[in-house]
């Protein structure tokens, strides 16, 4: 999409509301350089949301629509669940269709715009929650790695079923006391990172949302292997401070203490050759734009 | 309308674009002896198809395994097989949401697995194509002709047809695309028929030539926004319904459910069109009348022919469409039957029950007969069952214990 499309005609534009007005005078699409560090100066994708006050869900939301490499030619894909609550305030086109699916949608929708746009660059993300990525999902997440579908997979996890009231699910911890785990969880958390290395993402991070700027480098870097090389996937811990008796100020602190080094959230990422390869590429090209830049800035000087 | 504007332009693998109504209508026609599957594969190489994802099960796999055949030559866009017909039929709607013309088959356990997909293939408005090759659906197993799951489809919000021969196979697919792609419609067809019976016996089906196709499908004419971010993204609503318990939130579902039916009943002008009527009547002035559709139907007409070597007098009606229903057709094509008799190759005789509530006087229904896991419907047995249903004597059936 050109931004020129959500220009409004000048006649019409005192009329149109002061959310779409900012969204073409202050939005961020077409700018490759856009992140998260235009939050707070520029018309956000996602403005309001309905989730509980304090959601690191929210947080997680905002970071990855600041962070989208080009949001004026990315579809996402959501799934039910507290994600599906939040689509729907979003500033792409994103679709819902059923629970669990997520992952077979995009497969479609990316042959789709392939077909329908050859030579030109349809981003597809999906964003579901545990539950529609590991359990309901879990078949259509793999084969979609498995046949290696060029889109970005980003599991929001928060260790259980959420948004139907805290049920057990297979990214929660074992021993964890749930609803339907009425004497704790008996199994290991599913280990869906090893999964997905070994069925053919080329990009795969397990982290938290604690850190924005960690936040953008990994969605950014999984869109563009996705885009060039083949799947990718990451999963972000997103904890449900509801479910697990926390106070909504203190989401923040359960996912640093969640990513020390011994707990199951420290970094940890998979990258295959030939995605370094890309990453590398991409990286050197980024460090000399800001060189340039740093040059230019120092010629005004 | 950019779809018109490209009448005469050559497509992706050089056919010739050319309007539907002339290619279907007036386009020389070709008689080739062919199967009912083979027959789907010429009907989708002439329909300008963008993405078709199959999945092997029988009596469709032939059919969707050809339709590959026809990616390979660069007919279609794109083509793979899914995991399942859950997922199969959840990439069919991703490839719709994102702009595609798309096409897919399924049959028996394959549709049953797949049903949460249709309501939400119609509410989302994608007018995907999906050919229903029907067989059991039981336990035991069973891979043999029968049509229960053509009932589970019914209230989904589809537009559902169902073909008695390889011809209106070849045709009806064709044509469904025009009718299910009108903006005023925007709906998925299942194009239903009965396994084996069509897909895997031989007939003479006249085709249209092979280098012109379907003008392609415009996804800017649909309802709803195509996601391809090409228009611009506009936030839904500030509260999701989902999550809202008031009259508002129950209105507006009520009223987006409200307007799936009213697309299909718009669609009634287009399929009477297309297939010159939703139903076809052979002496409609008869007092008995045989009512039914797929090879219940040629099964009716060969009965038709044996009743009258006996002088009982017999119409045929073969309903074509089954959503939109022809209500008003059916009313009118057995004012003057004093019988109805409405064959089905199904246990439960989904389709006398939907007659019974749409004819003034539904006594004159008499449902059956019914055979199902596979039997065939030999005309001899609905004229037997006729009789006995006149009260006449009848001729002794092996093995039916009459």
């Amino acid at each position: 999409m050109s931004k020129e499309r959500i220009k409004i005609a000048p006649e019409m534009f005192d009329i149109m509301p002061e959310e779409y007005q900012d969204l073409v005078e202050r939005a961020t699409y077409g700018n490759e350089h856009r992140g998260w560090k235009d939050i707070g100066t520029s018309k956000e994708l996602i403005e309001e949301h309905s989730l509980c006050a304090g959601c690191p869900e929210s947080m997680a939301f905002r970071y990855i629509l600041a962070s989208l490499p080009a949001p004026e030619d990315t579809v996402m894909v959501g799934s039910t669940g507290c994600t599906s609550l939040v689509f729907p305030h979003v500033g792409v086109h994103n679709i819902h269709s059923l629970f669990g699916n997520q992952n077979a949608i995009a497969s479609g929708l990316k042959r789709a715009l392939s077909v329908r746009f050859p030579g030109r660059v349809k981003d597809v993300v999906v964003l579901a929650g545990d539950g529609a990525t590991v359990d309901i999902g879990l078949d259509m997440t793999l084969q979609a790695w498995f046949r290696q579908e060029k889109f970005t997979t980003i599991c929001f996890d928060n260790e259980l079923y959420a948004n139907t009231g805290g049920q057990e699910s297979g990214l929660m911890q074992k021993g964890f006391v749930a609803k339907m785990a009425p004497v704790g969880k008996t199994f290991e958390k599913v280990k869906l990172p090893e999964i997905a290395r070994e069925s053919g993402c080329h990009y795969v991070v397990n982290c938290t949302v604690s850190k924005p700027n960690l936040v953008e480098k990994v969605i950014k870097n999984a869109i563009h292997v996705a885009r060039e090389i083949g799947p990718t996937y990451l999963q972000l811990y997103t904890p449900c401070i509801l479910e697990i008796g926390k106070n909504s100020m203190e989401g923040l602190q359960e996912m640093r203490d969640s990513e020390k080094p011994t707990e199951r959230f420290a970094y940890k990422e998979y990258v295959s050759d030939q995605a370094k390869e890309l990453l590398t590429e991409l990286a050197a090209k980024e460090k000399e734009r800001k060189a340039a830049l740093k040059k230019q800035l120092a010629g005004q000087a | 309308m950019a779809t018109q504007s490209l009448i005469g332009t050559k497509n992706r693998a050089g056919q010739v674009v050319t309007d539907a109504w002339k290619l279907l209508h007036e386009a020389e026609r070709t008689p080739c002896f062919y199967t009912g599957s083979e027959v789907i594969k010429e009907a989708v190489r002439r329909s300008n198809c963008d993405v078709m994802i199959a999945y092997p099960i029988t009596p469709q796999s032939e059919a969707a395994a050809l339709i590959g055949e026809l990616f390979a030559e660069g007919f279609i866009g794109d083509y793979f097989r899914g995991e399942s017909e859950f997922a199969v039929m959840s990439q069919c709607a991703g490839a719709a949401f994102g702009g595609a013309r798309v096409f897919t088959t399924t049959a028996g356990p394959g549709t049953m697995r797949a049903m949460e997909n249709f309501p939400m293939w119609a509410g989302a408005r994608l007018p995907i194509q999906m050919i229903v090759t029907c067989r059991g659906i039981n336990s035991p197993l069973s891979i043999q002709p029968d049509t229960l799951e053509i009932s589970y489809l019914l209230n989904t919000g589809m537009l559902v047809w169902h073909a008695e021969t390889a011809q209106d196979f070849y045709d009806w697919i064709l044509k469904g695309y025009m009718v299910s792609e009108e903006p005023d419609v925007h709906l998925p067809l299942a194009l239903c028929c009965d396994g084996f019976f069509v897909t895997h016996t031989k007939d003479v089906v006249n085709l249209t030539p092979a280098d012109m196709c379907l003008p392609p499908y415009d996804p800017y004419r649909s309802p709803v926004p195509c996601m391809d971010m090409e228009c611009p993204p506009v936030r839904m609503m500030r509260d999701p319904f989902v999550m809202k318990s008031n009259y508002i939130s129950y209105a507006t579902h009520a009223s987006w459910q409200q307007e799936v039916w009213a697309a299909i009943e718009r669609s009634r002008k287009h399929t009477i069109r297309w297939l010159d009527g939703l139903i076809e009547v052979d002496k409609p002035d008869a007092e008995i009348q045989i009512v039914s559709s797929g090879t219940a139907v040629s099964q009716g007409r060969e009965a038709q022919v044996l009743l009258e070597e006996d002088g009982i007098d017999v119409g045929i009606v073969k309903i074509k469409a089954l959503r939109p229903w022809p209500e008003d057709e059916i009313r009118e094509a057995t004012k003057h039957a004093k019988h109805i008799i409405v064959p089905e190759f199904n246990v439960t005789g989904w389709l006398a029950k939907e007659i019974r509530a749409t004819i003034p006087n539904p006594e004159r229904v008499y449902a059956g007969p019914h055979v199902c896991g596979g039997m065939t419907m030999p005309p001899e047995v609905i004229a037997a069952d006729l009789k006995k249903h006149l009260g006449l004597k009848a001729e002794s059936l092996a093995g039916r214990g009459s």
